[in-house]
């Protein structure tokens, strides 16, 4: 008890501090400030009744808002004595493995800055700056020399490295038992099997109602889906994140889900919001960086040529650009196993004062990044809120999938998930695909290291990503992707080679996302 | 059968009665070597016939139409793709007047509202006929923006924007003084409007000037409906079985075409920019072929109603329903209704920021060719259904709402979507039976629908 006790006091001292240098925090004390004018507000029971003004106002609602943000992003309590590093991966070898898979793009990067003779960063001529300025909204029309630009990796290579990766503590021995993992990934994670995921993903039983099931058009709109919106138009008059994520979880109505996103994010366009996006517009404007090649060289190769998302080619120039400079981006590697790349000033090397970050949100884009944003174009037309809410999904979800960690929803547990999951509920499926070298996770990694934009249809896609914001977490991807493989398993049983493998999962574009989890997860005899 | 009328020919054979007679057999003919002979290859019981043969079911082109369809004689059953003058309906200029002469009607009869209805088409005048009325109108608003295309001319042929009359005045002095190719001018002069009322130059006239291509003058909407900074326009497929009494049905499925380029009003000579016929697209050199800038509908609604919710995209499609009904009213009684033919037409949907859609125009031939494989599964689709309701194999009622993708949205008067009468909609449409945009379930439908066919007929035997 009282070691629980110590841990929420912890954790309430850590995000009040975190509160307090928020901007709430001084809007709170201008408002307590300003409602000392009021009537109702009388010196003998101030702090009473300056409670009771919040309640109304509405202001209490939005630091509850503030908390229960902090509370989602916040890693679980840890012991006081734990060092920092413990914070970003309690394990020792995934975070050596992580370390020197950075060096690795690290030294890609930099040698392919060196080949090419282009400085990481440089200050843009007064006439680039202007003509950048003029063209902001069409970037896409801008069609630069990128051939001798390559991405610095792609997902696969990083399979590899997770591939290889081994905990030297564990003995995987060299006989084969009924408990040998068939899979790619030879780490020993827990991770949930179906009924602890049946437990965790209880709304989206076959007897609760679902958008993406229950608002088919054979289905009368009294059953459920009238009721459905009523209650999200609530959520949104209440104006109550928490209240908003249990919703989602149901999927959110197409007219809503915007809002409700925003919502849960905790994502309010203040002006502060828009004068800091128009900030990072006038750094993109002013220096231009190395990685700015590679985002467009992404966005060119992936968003553009995607029969979908061509027509938001501009906002996610405007997106990604912005993201770069964000140095706010660093605060979220406290908690991430990964590091910002440091480089140092030309001729300073090794000389901390002269170190910087590299980019300076200390993210190297990979092939694919730019689909992370692609979906919520459809969304967010206002470039600055389109950009806080990617950085707000990114920070809280999407860089766990391609960083190294033993975190329940980094990519290396969905990884084991995934290949768990197939072993155990579909072991024919498993073995054949293996016999004949197609293991199923050099399927489905990317699918899962893109949270499957772009694999599947936009609206099948926002649905997944509905429930994705309801649970906090990124299993469901692990549980979607192998329920695809039971889906098609007929058809996979027939094939004898990888490449007829890829081809029967080819085109995701026609799959319907609740229906398959729900009868995998739920109706499937385990 | 079909064959060239002779004056001592005699009909034979066909039953004049009700009774519909099943085919074992379609012989069928086409010119067209794209989706739609795939379509026709692979309908069981439907057989190619080439050159001279007899046919049951022609889908032709408006030119051998033009040549031959005055000589030809058809059997009841057989059936052809295109109406006589079509052209009614399909050329801008003409259908200018139908429709000007419709509203007109529409007031007398019932009152300024309802002929505000028809006010979908974007102000447009006659060149060279209606010059002057057109510099009128010009003068009075000073500083708009005017779109000149030809006549007869399709996928952004010719087509170029302007804002000062000195522009038009080069033109008349350049590109309007040629000659038109033997081909425009056969075409320009072939179309005669039977009715007489279209202004036809005396034959005075023509031997001083150089015949001269027709074109209309069409105020340019400034203010179009932009996503991800571009312009687009919609294509919708309306199949229209007969104009008197007028049977028309609305496809669920078509696309949003999208200009590769930004829009912006400063670039009036970039005709990429504004055109957004993909035709004219493929040329542009930003133009990448695996793009194919196309939205399918059901995309696009989702994309609307996210955005401005779903009364507003209801209201937005009811509207167009609007304007594909007007459209056809207003050419209703001009149009030669043949039982024979049957046309599915191409209609090109403009929006602009205020939700508002407008008519650019309709095609009677829209193109049936595949620019990518997505684009190949909506063509063969719409093709299959059309084939179902023309309906070779007599199977069908005719009491049926909806056949695969097409629902039946004019029945000789609105068709709602319940049982019983029709009920008026917020915006004074009706509550019709389309679903543009919708999901487009039709092999279940389908399924459904001639499986129940065969057990009435078995029922009924």
């Amino acid at each position: 008890m009282l070691q629980e006790e110590s841990d929420l006091s912890l954790i309430i001292a850590q995000i009040v501090q975190k509160l307090k240098g928020s901007n709430l925090y001084s809007q709170l004390e201008r408002q307590a400030w300003a409602s000392l004018q009021r009537p109702e507000i009388k010196l003998e029971s101030l702090k009473e009744d300056i409670k009771r003004f919040f309640k109304t106002s509405g202001w209490e609602k939005k630091l509850q808002n503030a908390v229960y943000s902090e509370l989602s992003v916040f890693p679980s309590p840890r012991h006081p004595a734990a060092p920092p590093e413990h914070l970003k991966e309690p394990l020792a070898y995934m975070r050596k493995a992580q370390g020197s898979w950075e060096k690795r793009i690290l030294k890609s990067l930099n040698s392919m800055c060196t080949e090419l003779s282009i400085p990481l960063a440089r200050k843009r001529p007064v006439g680039e700056q202007k003509e950048l300025l003029s063209k902001w909204n069409e970037m896409g029309t801008d069609e630069p020399d990128l051939s001798l630009f390559r991405p610095v990796y792609a997902p696969k290579d990083f399979l590899e490295v997770l591939i290889n990766l081994r905990n030297p503590n564990y003995e995987n021995g060299d006989y084969l038992s009924f408990r040998t993992h068939l899979g790619l990934i030879q780490v020993p994670l827990k991770v949930k099997d179906i009924p602890e995921l049946k437990e965790l993903f209880v709304e989206l039983g076959l007897t609760t109602g679902q958008l993406g099931i229950d608002d088919a058009t054979q289905v009368p709109p009294e059953l459920f889906e009238n009721e459905h919106v009523r209650i999200g138009q609530k959520v949104l008059a209440e104006q109550d994140s928490a209240a908003a994520q249990q919703y989602v979880r149901q999927g959110s109505p197409t007219a809503l889900r915007a809002e409700l996103w925003a919502l849960i994010l905790n994502i309010s366009s203040q002006p502060e919001d828009i004068l800091y996006y128009e900030q990072l517009k006038t750094n993109v404007i002013q220096h231009d960086l190395l990685v700015d090649s590679l985002i467009y060289k992404d966005v060119k190769l992936t968003a553009s040529n995607d029969d979908y998302y061509f027509v938001f080619e501009d906002y996610l120039y405007q997106v990604l650009l912005c993201f770069s400079r964000d140095t706010s981006v660093l605060g979220h590697f406290a908690y991430n196993s990964a590091s910002p790349p440091k480089s140092y000033i030309r001729g300073k090397l090794g000389i901390e004062e002269y170190a910087v970050f590299y980019p300076p949100n200390g993210v190297i884009p990979f092939h694919g990044f730019s689909m992370y944003v692609a979906p919520l174009c459809f969304l967010y037309h206002e470039p600055s809120k389109l950009y806080q809410i990617f950085r707000e999904m990114y920070v809280r979800f999407f860089f766990r999938l391609h960083s190294i960690s033993s975190h329940p929803s980094g990519i290396v547990s969905l990884c084991l998930l995934f290949e768990t999951l197939l072993q155990t509920h579909l072991p024919q499926l498993f073995y054949h695909l293996r016999e004949i070298g197609a293991q199923p996770l050099r399927i489905s990694f990317k699918w899962m290291v893109r949270a499957f934009s772009g694999y599947l249809a936009t609206d099948q896609l926002l649905l997944l990503w509905d429930r994705i914001l309801g649970y906090n977490s990124l299993e469901l991807l692990a549980v979607l992707a192998a329920a695809v493989f039971a889906f098609r398993a007929v058809n996979l049983m027939e094939v004898t080679s990888l490449a007829a493998a890829e081809a029967v999962l080819a085109d995701l574009s026609t799959l319907k996302v609740m229906p398959l989890l729900q009868i995998f997860l739920f109706a499937t005899v385990t | 059968m079909s064959r060239p009328k002779n004056q001592n020919y005699k009909a034979y054979g066909s039953s004049k009665g009700k009774e519909r007679e099943q085919r074992t057999s379609v012989r069928f003919k086409t010119t067209f070597m794209n989706t739609l002979i795939d379509v026709l290859r692979h309908r069981p019981g439907w057989v190619e016939v080439k050159d001279e043969g007899e046919w049951d079911f022609y889908w032709c082109d408006i030119g051998w139409l033009r040549e031959n369809f005055d000589h030809t004689y058809m059997d009841e059953h057989v059936r052809i793709s295109h109406f006589r003058n079509h052209y009614e309906l399909t050329r801008k200029n003409y259908m200018v007047k139908n429709l000007k002469r419709f509203r007109k009607q529409l007031e007398r009869e019932a009152g300024k509202l309802e002929a505000a209805k028809c006010d979908f088409f974007p102000k447009t005048f006659e060149l060279p006929s209606e010059y002057h009325l057109f510099v009128e109108e010009f003068r009075k608003n000073p500083g708009i923006t005017w779109i000149m295309k030809p006549v007869a001319r399709s996928q952004g042929k010719g087509i170029f924007l302007f804002r000062r009359l000195k522009d038009i005045m080069d033109w008349r002095k350049g590109t309007a003084g040629k000659k038109p190719t033997s081909l425009e001018a056969q075409q320009a002069r072939g179309a005669v409007n039977p009715s007489g009322s279209h202004d036809s130059r005396s034959s005075d006239d023509q031997k001083e000037e150089i015949p001269v291509e027709n074109y209309v003058a069409q105020r340019y909407i400034e203010n179009p409906y932009l996503i991800g900074g571009r312009k687009f326009d919609l294509r919708v497929y309306v199949l229209v079985m007969s104009y008197i009494p007028l049977r028309a049905w609305l496809y669920r499925d078509g696309f949003a075409r999208f200009s590769n380029t930004r829009f912006t009003l400063n670039s009036i000579d970039d005709q990429y920019v504004h055109l957004t016929n993909v035709a004219v697209q493929k040329t542009s050199p930003d133009y990448h072929p695996k793009k194919g800038c196309k939205w399918m509908l059901q995309r696009f609604r989702q994309y609307l109603a996210s955005k401005h919710g779903p009364e507003a995209v209801e209201t937005l499609f009811s509207n167009m329903d609007n304007i594909f009904i007007k459209s056809l009213q207003s050419v209703q009684k001009v149009i030669i209704s043949d039982k024979h033919c049957f046309e599915l037409y191409g209609y090109d949907i403009l929006i602009d920021q205020d939700l508002k859609p407008w008519l650019l125009e309709v095609n009677a031939s829209p193109s049936l060719t595949a620019s990518s494989p997505e684009d190949y599964e909506l063509k063969a689709c719409l093709l299959e259904d059309t084939l179902h309701i023309v309906d070779m194999e007599a199977r069908l009622t005719g009491k049926e709402k909806r056949v695969g993708g097409f629902d039946l949205m004019w029945n000789d008067g609105p068709v709602s979507r319940e049982e019983g009468a029709p009920d008026l909609s917020e915006t004074g449409n009706f509550a019709t039976n389309t679903h543009l945009g919708c999901i487009n379930d039709r092999k279940a439908q389908l399924r459904q629908l001639f499986r129940s066919l065969q057990s009435q007929k078995k029922a009924s035997s």
